[in-house]
């Protein structure tokens, strides 16, 4: 249908690479002797280095070719991940995300990354390093002193399938040092056996090279698997060359134990080591490379759009059921509900991504802030498997980033206050996700000092933001830190303390239909709790009605329903004030704001829907009751209006708009203090 | 004008009020009677309502508004013509009134000018060309441009309203 671009392709498979690279970088820092670690940093440089010359992005290649050369060191154990090491090598990870995604801007800084990172090596070099002068791998220069090696290969059955080029493993292994090459033709079947996509030709290659063992297992480090490779000293190589060299053609299947045999007891020495770590992680990825597929975000777009029209036309059938007395129209529409209903619930699973992928980019995020800041934090999450809906997880990341700064910033305090107050040096900082029933709450929470009332009071009362005499919970106060501009921090860091950001994280959460809640313990941490829906797609509606036109607000925003009281009718500016349970609440009568034609109904009610902080009452002619809301969105030609947040279609076909609660929340409170001083003036 | 591919474009021509109108056929989608429609609270007046196309909810957009002529009420001949059309470069689903259908013709590239300047009750903008046939002139509006300049200035009246 539609053709991919390849570099797109690449771009994608990167950015996973470079995320696991520095998963397994962020790793190695805090378990430095785990050679399966090493092993894996190592295979997503190979891999992106190999792919990315293969889509041409030469620039990404010839960086990481770099890099690798370095970090081979750590593999090859001469040197240690040091912190400082590791430090430099997400500098680099980071150069080279910024090459993939802009592989036309010159980027410098490159060398720079790279020469810092030798230096690390170098530094980290132990002592009793048995090697000075590094053997890269593909520096001529180092060659001089070499021995002459036999190497002999056979490429796996499937690796032409594949798209493995033997010239290209050729013209690495010319780059290892100066060969001889010639082809081993004694397997090539007679032209009626012969099969065009199997490898017939062996190589022998007669290298000369100091120790090349290291880097032929990089040439052929993702062929080793059913590959047929011996590596022999030329002069023991000879005598057995010419057993292998022409073996009977039919033979082909008892091939591998000859060449297994011709391996001297140096190449073996290393097999132990990749028998365990490449194969094992092989399987796992192909197994994993089985189970998913890739699907573009889009299709599974139109996907949910068709089964919300599904959902619809669905609920049409079923209202035209409900007033036929046909037994078998009715049990029809009965069966196609419940299937309607399981497609639906399969197909917003699809949309499902673990939140996992989310909470590996924090660890980054901390590892960097415990740099800059100077403080040693414990990194924990839990419940990466919890699943959200995607477009949910990407609006997630930027209100967690303020969430996790302020804890390492404000929140934990530094070593010494930590110390004196009892508490371990190293803070702790967690971020988890659990379900709640038809929501998931993530919570980042830290060990540190917790907030302080008193002080986020006479903040708030500085800045205007309360009455001096007025009396509120805790949990109140708390929520004046997502007010716009408010800070407590007495001093401003680079990272937070300027009061920007909490209320980017509330506009957020409000925008995914969620809520925020903090909860603190005095000297023993803050929590901060997001409640977001499962998913963005669907919601529970409340229809109402106002004069001819029917709307559906959020079923989650709406608070209670109360009759409009007959004396609330004399005040006809707009906004107006309710007594609920004691509390004031600011109400707006839909008809006006929407400009409705006709006499308002005799029994008005009032829907008091609520938006974090703020409540406000809407009053409107008729509750109509509760649906499933397939939300759709306005077109370019709406979207200057902000009352709604978009439009569904109900049972009978027609159109509804959904109200925006949080504009409408907003509206009313803007509108609340001209009200509260109007009451005064009438008192 | 690029639009006219061989000398003559194909239109689907409809009639709103006492003006016959022109609009190309390729980026008709279908052509509805009049379905229920929505009526969207404080939305500009070109473009106060939202029907339910096929389970998408379309807005639905008044070129008579737009061109300030008469609004005759609904009758047996109005139809809706669902066209796709581009919106600051998003391409868009967008319903238009017409008091009439006619039919699908060809348009002789020849045979249309450019909006005159002056003597032109509308906005010179809005005309991408005025063709003729059967000595009856024919209307064609440049959608694209319409939908962007009065979105625009409904997106200004808001800001207005709420400062």
């Amino acid at each position: 249908m539609s053709t991919t671009d390849p570099a797109d392709t690449f771009r994608q498979e990167a950015r996973e690479l470079l995320e696991q690279l520095e998963g397994g970088l962020l790793d190695l820092e805090r378990l430095p002797g785990d050679a399966d670690l090493v092993n894996s940093v190592f295979r997503a440089l190979h891999t992106i280095k190999g792919s990315g010359a293969m889509f041409g992005f030469t620039a990404v290649a010839e960086f990481v070719h770099d890099f690798e050369t370095a970090f081979d060191r750590v593999r090859k154990g001469r040197s240690e991940p040091t912190p400082a090491l590791i430090a430099v090598a997400l500098d680099a990870k980071d150069h080279i995300h910024k090459l993939i995604e802009h592989p036309d801007a010159r980027i410098a800084g490159g060398d720079a990354i790279l020469t810092a990172l030798k230096r690390a090596v170098d530094g980290a070099q132990e002592p009793a390093a048995p090697q000075t002068s590094a053997p890269a791998p593909s520096q001529p220069a180092d060659v001089a002193a070499g021995k002459r090696w036999r190497v002999r290969f056979w490429l796996p059955p499937d690796a032409l399938v594949y798209g493995t080029n033997p010239l290209l493993l050729l013209d690495e292994l010319r780059a290892i040092g100066p060969c001889e090459i010639a082809a081993l033709t004694g397997k090539v079947p007679a032209l009626d056996g012969f099969n065009p996509e199997l490898p017939y030709i062996g190589w022998q290659v007669d290298l000369t090279a100091e120790n090349p063992h290291g880097a032929i297992d990089d040439v052929f480090m993702f062929l080793r698997d059913g590959m047929d490779l011996s590596v022999t000293p030329l002069d023991e190589a000879i005598a057995e060359a010419i057993a292998v060299e022409a073996p009977p053609v039919e033979d082909v299947a008892t091939q591998p134990a000859p060449a297994a045999e011709a391996t001297p007891a140096k190449s073996a020495a290393q097999a132990p080591r990749r028998a365990k770590a490449e194969p094992a992680a092989k399987t796992a990825a192909a197994e994993k490379a089985g189970s998913s597929m890739r699907v573009d975000a889009e299709r599974l777009d139109q996907l949910m759009d068709r089964v919300g029209e599904l959902v619809i036309a669905q609920s049409r059938l079923n209202q035209i059921a409900a007033m036929s007395a046909d037994p078998n129209l009715k049990s029809i529409a009965e069966e196609l509900g419940r299937l309607s209903a399981g497609l639906r619930d399969t197909t917003m699973g699809i949309r499902m991504v673990p939140i996992g992928s989310l909470f590996s980019r924090f660890r980054r995020l901390v590892h960097d802030l415990s740099r800059d800041l100077g403080k040693e934090i414990e990194f924990i999450t839990s419940g990466e498997d919890t699943e959200l809906d995607k477009t949910m997880i990407e609006r997630l990341a930027d209100p967690l980033v303020h969430l996790i700064r302020n804890a390492v910033d404000h929140g934990l305090e530094p070593a010494e206050k930590r110390l004196a107050a009892g508490k371990a040096a190293q803070g702790k900082v967690r971020l988890s996700a659990v379900y709640a029933g038809a929501e998931v709450a993530i919570s980042v929470s830290d060990d540190g000092a917790g907030l302080n009332p008193q002080r986020i009071r006479a903040k708030a009362e500085e800045q205007g933001l309360i009455a001096a005499d007025a009396k509120l919970t805790d949990q109140e106060l708390f929520q004046l830190i997502f007010a716009p501009g408010f800070s407590t921090a007495k001093e401003v860091t680079a990272l937070s303390g300027r009061g920007v950001g909490m209320d980017v994280v509330k506009r957020t959460i409000d925008g995914l239909r969620g809520s925020i809640e903090l909860s603190t313990d005095p000297g023993k941490g803050t929590t901060a709790t997001l409640r977001l829906p499962l998913t963005l797609a669907i919601i529970d509606g409340m229809l109402i009605r106002v004069g001819n036109g029917r709307y559906t607000i959020p079923l989650s925003a709406v608070d209670e329903c109360v009759e409009l009281p007959a004396d609330a009718g004399a005040n006809r500016s707009g906004r107006n004030f309710l007594d609920i349970r004691g509390s004031l609440v600011p109400f707006i009568r839909l008809r006006d704001i929407f400009k409705t034609a006709g006499d308002p109904d005799e029994h008005q009610k009032v829907v008091i829907v609520s938006s974090g902080e703020g409540r406000v009452g809407l009053v409107v002619d008729q509750i109509i009751g509760n649906n499933q809301t397939v939300i759709k969105h306005l077109s370019k030609l709406h979207a200057g209006l902000n009352s709604f947040s978009g439009a569904t279609i109900l049972g009978d076909g027609t159109v509804a708009l959904i109200l925006d609660t949080a504009h409408l929340v907003g509206f009313g409170q803007s509108h609340e203090g001209r009200g509260k001083s109007e009451q005064a003036r009438a008192a | 004008m690029n639009r006219f591919k061989d000398g003559s474009m194909k239109a689907l021509t409809l009639r709103l009020h006492d003006e016959i109108f022109a609009i190309e056929a390729g980026s008709v989608r279908e052509i509805l009677d009049l379905a229920p429609v929505t009526e969207v609270p404080s939305a500009p007046a070109y473009a106060n309502g939202l029907i339910n196309v096929r389970g998408r909810v379309v807005p639905l957009a008044d070129l008579r508004v737009v061109f300030g002529m008469d609004r005759p009420p609904a009758d047996k001949d109005t139809r809706i013509v669902v066209l796709e059309t581009e919106i600051d470069g998003e391409p868009t689903v967008v319903g238009i009134v017409a008091d009439k259908v006619h039919e699908v013709t060809e348009i002789d590239a020849a045979s249309v000018e450019d909006g005159p300047r002056v003597g032109m009750r509308w906005r010179a903008d809005f005309v991408a060309g005025i063709g003729k046939r059967n000595g009856d002139f024919i209307i064609i509006p440049d959608l694209a441009r319409i939908f962007e300049l009065e979105g625009r200035n409904t997106a200004t009246d808001t800001n207005n309203k709420a400062a």
